[in-house]
């Protein structure tokens, strides 16, 4: 029985589970779900998750919600397809333990910061806000820090938790695809190393199919 | 060699590497900071850890920060010594995950509004409006937690696993400095959770230090 995928691919955290498939090539089916007419506060859909949010995957009896830990269960469960983006093979658990480091990272600074300005840029305006400035204005002071301490890193690692791509890279494409495509764009074009670790992973095959998946449908 | 913990004892993020250290059975040495002093802000600081926050652990020349992240490892490390604290199948490992992402994502946020706002030593002026939206955000996750744990003795299943250990530091800042028990004693099968957790030998050993 194929995996099933509950989300939607314009939205991040669903995105962020579709970079995972597709680097392991694995079979799934998306199924379809509409936000706009409240299916996730739907009884049938918090019974898969209690936080009424998206992506759920469901893998014959096990139903699991939370992102990052649906690509963690996945790279452990197909660790002998596609490439070891968790470091799992014998005598790599210090390498296991980087990713680890970089995806938290990712998940209580990068994701974080970037969030505000994403959402009062792309999202307020569909719900009839206008944008606050002052919280895109802070949220920018915050993330240049954050994009600081990434450049230094990257200045000595061609990937974040070392040489290698890893689920840690992986994590950050979908939200700094929303950014490349807002008008702060030079946040990371500014950071030469930043920017050539955005080129070298956004252009992975895997990657392209994900840039893809997030692209609204022509009209 | 004995596992170097940078941070104050008592920050709930060193603690709950602690506590993890204890329940693998791993020795460990504290290296005191006084974040009141700045000392996480320092070159020397930030050379192990660049965004100036605690805990980082030094083992040997091996340095990792992150405190979800640190706990995942020695998890791993020493995962045929002490508590398993990571689950057997790799469903039960992916149940922990799910509800250790839940602390982080969910849990976490609120309730350190909370930690902050009434942090006595920052004797900052407390902000209504982010206690009142803090608190309904986590009385809204605990609604959750209640309903899971009415079906499950622990969060991730039958068995005591980092999920739950997670959440143990903030939670005692929530029954005691900042004075919302209520919120863990009026959910009766987060209560008993609560009291289950914090029973803990290596708990109790953690707040003596």
């Amino acid at each position: 029985m194929a995996l099933k995928l509950y989300g939607i691919p314009m939205s991040t955290c669903t995105a962020r589970v579709l970079a995972c498939i597709y680097e392991k090539n694995i079979q799934f089916q998306l199924v379809p779900f509409n936000l706009a007419v409240g299916e996730h506060k739907q009884p049938s859909f918090v019974a898969k998750n209690p936080f009424g949010v998206i992506p759920v995957l469901e893998d014959e009896d096990l139903t699991l919600f939370e992102s990052r830990a649906i690509t963690a269960y996945l790279l452990k469960k197909y660790k002998e397809q596609g490439e070891d983006l968790l470091r799992l093979k014998e005598g790599n658990l210090k390498e296991e333990a980087m990713v680890g480091l970089w995806t938290e990272v990712e998940s209580q600074q990068y994701s974080p910061a970037t969030t505000p300005i994403l959402y009062e840029y792309f999202f307020a305006p569909r719900r009839g806000k206008i944008p606050d400035q002052k919280v895109i204005e802070d949220g920018i002071v915050k993330f240049q820090k954050v994009l600081d301490v990434y450049e230094s890193r990257l200045s000595q690692s061609k990937y974040l938790a070392g040489d290698f791509y890893s689920l840690a890279d992986l994590h950050h494409l979908s939200f700094t695809l929303y950014l490349m495509r807002s008008p702060w764009v030079s946040l990371i074009s500014s950071r030469p190393h930043v920017k050539a670790w955005w080129e070298c992973i956004s252009s992975r095959p895997a990657s392209l199919k994900v840039v893809q998946a997030m692209t609204p449908a022509e009209k | 060699m004995v596992v170097k913990v940078i941070g104050p004892p008592n920050a709930s993020s060193c603690r709950k590497v602690l506590v993890c250290l204890m329940e693998k059975e791993v020795e460990f040495e504290i290296i005191p900071i006084d974040l009141f002093k700045g000392e996480q802000k320092s070159p020397e600081f930030l050379k192990l850890q660049p965004f100036g926050v605690v805990p980082v652990i030094q083992d040997g020349d091996y340095t990792l920060y992150e405190s979800r992240a640190i706990m995942r490892y020695y998890s791993e490390k020493y995962k045929s010594q002490g508590t398993d604290l990571l689950g057997k199948t790799l469903e039960e490992k992916g149940l922990v995950e799910q509800w250790l992402e839940t602390e982080g994502q969910n849990y976490h946020p609120p309730i350190f509004n909370l930690h902050l706002q009434f942090h006595h030593r920052l004797g900052l002026p407390i902000d209504d409006k982010i206690v009142k939206e803090s608190e309904e955000k986590l009385e809204k996750v605990l609604d959750i937690y209640e309903e899971r744990l009415s079906k499950s003795k622990y969060l991730a299943g039958e068995f005591f696993s980092l999920a739950d250990l997670s959440h143990i530091p903030l939670t005692h800042y929530l029954v005691t400095d900042i004075g919302k028990a209520y919120m863990i004693r009026n959910r009766k099968h987060v209560s008993v959770w609560w009291d289950d957790i914090t029973s803990r030998a290596s708990w109790k050993k953690v707040l003596q230090l």
